[in-house]
């Protein structure tokens, strides 16, 4: 899931649009170059009861974010 | 119809955090002090004598309320002034005892600067509901090289109120000065007593900006780091109507605070209570424990900017703390320290002169206002 070069809350928009129809327990990672996802992504997880695996910070080829996040 | 924004009834400012209205006798009173106390106050004619008598009886009167001693208030340029030299003085006086400055993540962007320009910042987390964590607060504060503590009365994005009690005996206990960020609170709640440095705010009380207010316990040692002048606290004075403002408006926020404190808490009960009504929205900051004027909420798929924009086309001023409100695109760090949702925020802070009624039309206007910039960003069904 490419996100980068989007504005909050459009990185978490786009994820919960790839999310939509996967089973449980897939795994989706979304790169983003918006700092804000960080904390959002986690934050969307909470409220829709999928897990926040991980957060990697890419600084090499293009600088931002990559999330992963278990479907619940 | 409110005195918010007066001349336009048709608007509901409902972003007073920092910046409210300015009291009515707040008016008046620099009117007065415009008249009588416009001359510089270190001169030794008869008006000079003028404007040093109304200087001198606004640091009285700020002093009564705040609990301290009138040698003890400093008036400075701004809140954000005041923090900036309350950190850089007490730390650079403590420099044999170490640069460590421990702080809550979830103090005032200034505190947070003036700290690590002071030396090293030590933070100390803060959970979900933006409560620093009082016990690893004082173990931060008791551990070696530490020159000054800093933790905020309430926090004034969210509301929540801080352990200041508990984190200023271990403080005491262990020698460090602590400072108490109270703008957001003073005028609001009761006066908070346990510190060493206590800053606060007039714009966030009703009376003017321009002006702030420090004080500093007698005990606590200072080190002058700004320029030299007669005044290190405001370097070439402080505008003697605008201090005189203050003061008035504080003693007259004081007068009726409990019965405001209340009025206003309950309106804030009551739309926190609608608000969690809307669907997938966060309501950020402790539900109890917590600033009474002061509402913040979070909705999920919602562009902060467009809402803010969206709720200003009908007539309401809020505030928020999304990143693409911020100038920086990052978004507040009080709201990341929590770990809530920070797209969609929006801030309230109501006036004292802030209505039911105004609050109740909010109420009615929000859910569509949300549902509309929902819709422009195609994410029903998410």
């Amino acid at each position: 899931m490419d996100a980068r070069g989007l504005r909050c809350p459009l990185p978490v928009i786009r994820l919960a649009e790839s999310a939509k129809g996967l089973p449980a327990g897939t795994e989706l990672t979304v790169l983003s170059t918006d700092p804000a996802v960080k904390l959002d992504v986690p934050a969307w997880c909470r409220m829709r009861g999928h897990e926040h695996v991980t957060t990697r910070e890419h600084t090499d080829d293009w600088t931002g974010w990559a999330v992963t996040v278990r479907l619940g | 119809m409110s005195h918010a924004t007066p001349g336009t009834p048709d608007r509901v400012h409902l972003d007073n955090g920092g910046r409210a209205p300015w009291h009515p006798l707040a008016r008046q009173a620099f009117e007065q002090a415009l008249a009588d106390g416009w001359a510089d106050p270190r001169r030794l004619h008869a008006e000079g004598r003028r404007a040093v008598r109304l200087l001198d009886g606004a640091r009285e009167a700020v002093a009564a309320v705040l609990g301290a001693r009138t040698q003890e208030v400093h008036l400075t340029p701004s809140h954000t002034a005041s923090l900036h030299s309350a950190v850089a003085s007490a730390a650079a006086a403590r420099r044999r005892a170490g640069g460590t400055v421990v702080a809550s993540a979830v103090e005032r962007a200034a505190v947070l600067h003036a700290a690590r320009a002071a030396g090293e910042l030590s933070t100390v987390p803060a959970d979900r509901l933006g409560r620093v964590d009082a016990d690893a607060m004082v173990s931060a504060v008791r551990a070696p090289g530490v020159a000054l503590a800093a933790l905020q009365h309430a926090n004034g994005e969210v509301g929540t109120v801080q352990p200041v009690e508990a984190v200023h005996e271990a403080a005491r206990a262990a020698g460090v000065p602590l400072l108490v960020d109270a703008g957001a609170s003073v005028g609001h709640v009761a006066v908070p007593q346990d510190w060493d440095l206590l800053a606060a705010d007039p714009a966030d009380w009703g009376g003017p900006a321009g002006v702030g207010v420090l004080a500093v316990r007698q005990r606590v040692r200072t080190a002058a780091v700004g320029p030299e002048d007669e005044d290190p606290w405001a370097p070439g004075g402080v505008s003697v109507p605008l201090a005189f403002a203050a003061a008035v408006a504080l003693q007259a926020v004081e007068a009726d605070r409990a019965e405001q404190e209340a009025r206003r808490r309950a309106l804030v009960d009551r739309l926190r209570a609608q608000v969690a009504r809307i669907p997938d929205v966060e309501v950020v900051g402790d539900p109890d424990d917590r600033l009474p004027h002061v509402a913040t909420f979070s909705f999920l798929y919602v562009d902060g900017e467009a809402l803010v924009t969206e709720l200003d086309r009908h007539g309401f001023a809020v505030g928020s703390g999304s990143a693409c409100t911020a100038s920086t695109l990052e978004p507040s760090h009080v709201l990341a320290a929590m770990g809530v949702l920070t797209h969609g925020n929006v801030r309230i802070a109501l006036d004292r002169a802030t209505t039911a009624d105004e609050v109740d039309r909010f109420c009615e206007v929000l859910p569509d206002a949300v549902a509309r910039v929902r819709e422009m960003l195609g994410v029903g069904g998410l």
